[in-house]
């Protein structure tokens, strides 16, 4: 790893995240995140071959609960603070049809 | 604030009848009114609900019913917390409308010991800041001199409890967001080891580190805070399933025959010569009240700081991506579902969010995971390892909790600058251990320092009896 990003590659990720980053606010977030990478570079001079990666401090395997009916969040209450609601669901634009 | 400053101070005082809960919340209220336009702790009071939390414990009180261990204590939360229909923001546009449906176990626990809630307070957006200038609502300063930060992200309730508006506060600490800003504003913060609080309700930054943890202006308090919101919760699958130590009976012990360290690494190199004679004076009151002191060298601390950054965003990118316009209050509309979501999130976050989602995307992304985030967690590995093997030899080691004291409010625009403010915070997060910032004197500018206190997985009893010998310490100093 090179520990920069390229303007390209930030325009790309912006889009994988769904996230529109302004052509005037290209050069800024290119610079600000190479900058972080250039940090993350210090990483490569450590030897890890044999270390195990940590996903989480305190690991609990197959963590189960009584399976019991216990009342859940109501739904119109849910549904209250969502945009737009019909039916009981979301409503959300249509899915499908052209990208972004 | 009456009197009555501290939380076990106020309980006491309400518990006995000598004052209300009532009239002890109209005071909170009455400074908050007088001082918070300057300060900007709060971003919503929660008048109604404080007032009937109050009235349930005048109730109790009345009827000779136990009102709970925090009779009457006004509190303030972070806004990233679960209050249910009342504004839950993290500080961003993108939640601004949304009331949540529930409250977060860590309300419910406190309500329950009669505890009465203020406030909701000011974040950096999500979280993710070091400073409270990254808030969509504007920065919160210092108490102690409003011309800086009071640092980040929980500055809101750190602040809250620095201009004794509350005795007490939550915040969450995710790679220091309670210490550091414990630490510039004067007062105790803890994080606590991870799984020991429950995170129902808290809006998730990073799942692999975020911790709630209390504000408060004393150890005793802080402690007493940590016992109450500690302990297991089966809505949190992460919370641990064993029953906790609790801290308060064993508070006073002292250190004698405890085998303290500095962390060298985190004791050196970047931190200004104030806040490090700060901590060795620290050192030297934990040698007087019995303990040994040594230093220890904990290598891989160095690399917490570049880790912690790959890390967080990667987690912070997945947790965010719920955000979309679709359940959350906040929409703008477009032509398809794709469009809709762009234009809502474009417009809903701020610059360091976007900031921190582009480099979790990146950082995760095909061909370069094992790179950046594969690596950084073998590198949380190597930390934990260290650290366990200085805990072989160690009960608790110390070092600052900040770099410096509380610096100028925009005084830090790069973002590279304001990340260097976590590095002596972040090893504990990365390793999942508890740490505590205690005020210990002050700067060579007049402003509060804080020593770190930290200890291995569930070591929070010791913790806090160090934190307790260093407080009176400090006392002694002034």
């Amino acid at each position: 790893m090179s520990g920069e990003i390229s303007r390209e590659e930030v325009a790309y990720v912006a889009s994988l995240a769904r996230l529109r980053i302004e052509e005037s606010e290209l050069d800024m977030f290119t610079e600000q995140l190479s900058a972080v990478l250039e940090t993350a570079a210090a990483l490569n001079s450590l030897d890890l071959h044999d270390v195990p990666p940590m996903a989480q401090p305190y690991p609990l395997a197959n963590v189960f609960r009584p399976d019991v009916v216990v009342p859940s969040l109501d739904r119109d209450e849910v549904l209250a603070q969502a945009p737009a609601a019909e039916e009981g669901r979301f409503r959300v634009p249509p899915a499908l049809g052209e990208a972004p | 604030m009456s009197s009555h400053t501290t939380a076990v101070d106020v309980a006491a005082a309400v518990r006995s009848g000598e004052q209300t809960a009532m009239a002890t919340l109209e005071r909170a209220y009455e400074a908050i009114a007088a001082r918070d336009d300057e300060i900007h702790a709060f971003l919503h009071l929660t008048r109604e609900r404080a007032q009937a939390d109050a009235a349930r414990v005048d109730e109790a009180v009345a009827a000779g019913r136990e009102p709970g261990r925090l009779a009457g204590v006004p509190i303030a939360l972070k806004d990233n917390m679960c209050t249910v229909g009342e504004p839950t923001t993290c500080s961003s546009r993108i939640l601004e409308r949304w009331r949540p449906p529930y409250d977060a176990t860590v309300v419910d626990r406190l309500e329950a010991e009669g505890a009465v809630i203020v406030g909701k307070t000011n974040l950096d957006e999500f979280a993710m800041g070091s400073s409270t200038e990254n808030s969509a609502f504007g920065p919160t300063r210092n108490p102690h001199d409003t011309a800086k930060v009071p640092g980040g992200s929980s500055g809101g309730s750190a602040a809250a409890v620095a201009a004794d508006f509350v005795p007490l506060s939550l915040g969450s600490d995710t790679g220091g967001s309670i210490r550091q800003p414990a630490a510039l504003c004067g007062v105790v913060g803890v994080k606590p080891t991870y799984g020991a609080v429950s995170r129902y309700g808290l809006v998730a930054f990073a799942s692999s580190l975020d911790q709630i943890g209390p504000f408060a202006t004393t150890v005793e308090d802080a402690a007493l805070c940590f016992d109450i919101i500690s302990g297991h919760d089966p809505l949190d699958a992460t919370s641990i399933p064993t029953p906790l130590t609790p801290t308060l009976p064993t508070l006073n012990d002292g250190v004698s025959g405890l085998r303290v360290a500095i962390i060298d690494e985190l004791s050196g190199e970047g931190i200004d010569d104030d806040v490090i004679a700060r901590t060795e004076e620290a050192a030297e009151a934990l040698r007087d009240a019995g303990a040994t002191v040594e230093h220890v060298s904990i290598p891989a601390t160095i690399y917490g700081l570049a880790a912690y950054y790959l890390i967080a965003p990667a987690e912070a990118s997945s947790n965010l991506a719920r955000f979309d316009g679709v359940r959350y209050g906040h929409r703008v509309e477009g032509a398809n579902v794709a469009a809709m979501n762009v234009a809502t999130r474009s417009a809903g976050f701020g610059d360091e969010v976007k900031r921190r989602i582009m480099l979790g995307t990146y950082a995760l992304s095909s061909g370069y995971y094992d790179a950046y985030y594969g690596k950084a967690q073998r590198v949380r590995t190597l930390i934990a390892n260290e650290f366990a093997e200085a805990y072989e030899n160690f009960d608790l080691l110390l070092s600052p909790t900040s770099p410096s004291t509380a610096f100028d409010v925009g005084a830090k625009s790069d973002p590279m600058a304001l990340y260097m403010c976590d590095v002596c915070t972040i090893p504990s997060n990365l390793a999942g251990h508890p740490a505590m910032s205690v005020p210990f004197g002050v700067g060579d500018d007049g402003l509060p320092v804080g020593v770190q206190v930290l200890a291995p997985m569930l070591g929070e009893p010791t913790m806090f009896r160090a934190a307790k010998v260093l407080e009176a310490a400090a006392k002694g100093m002034s």
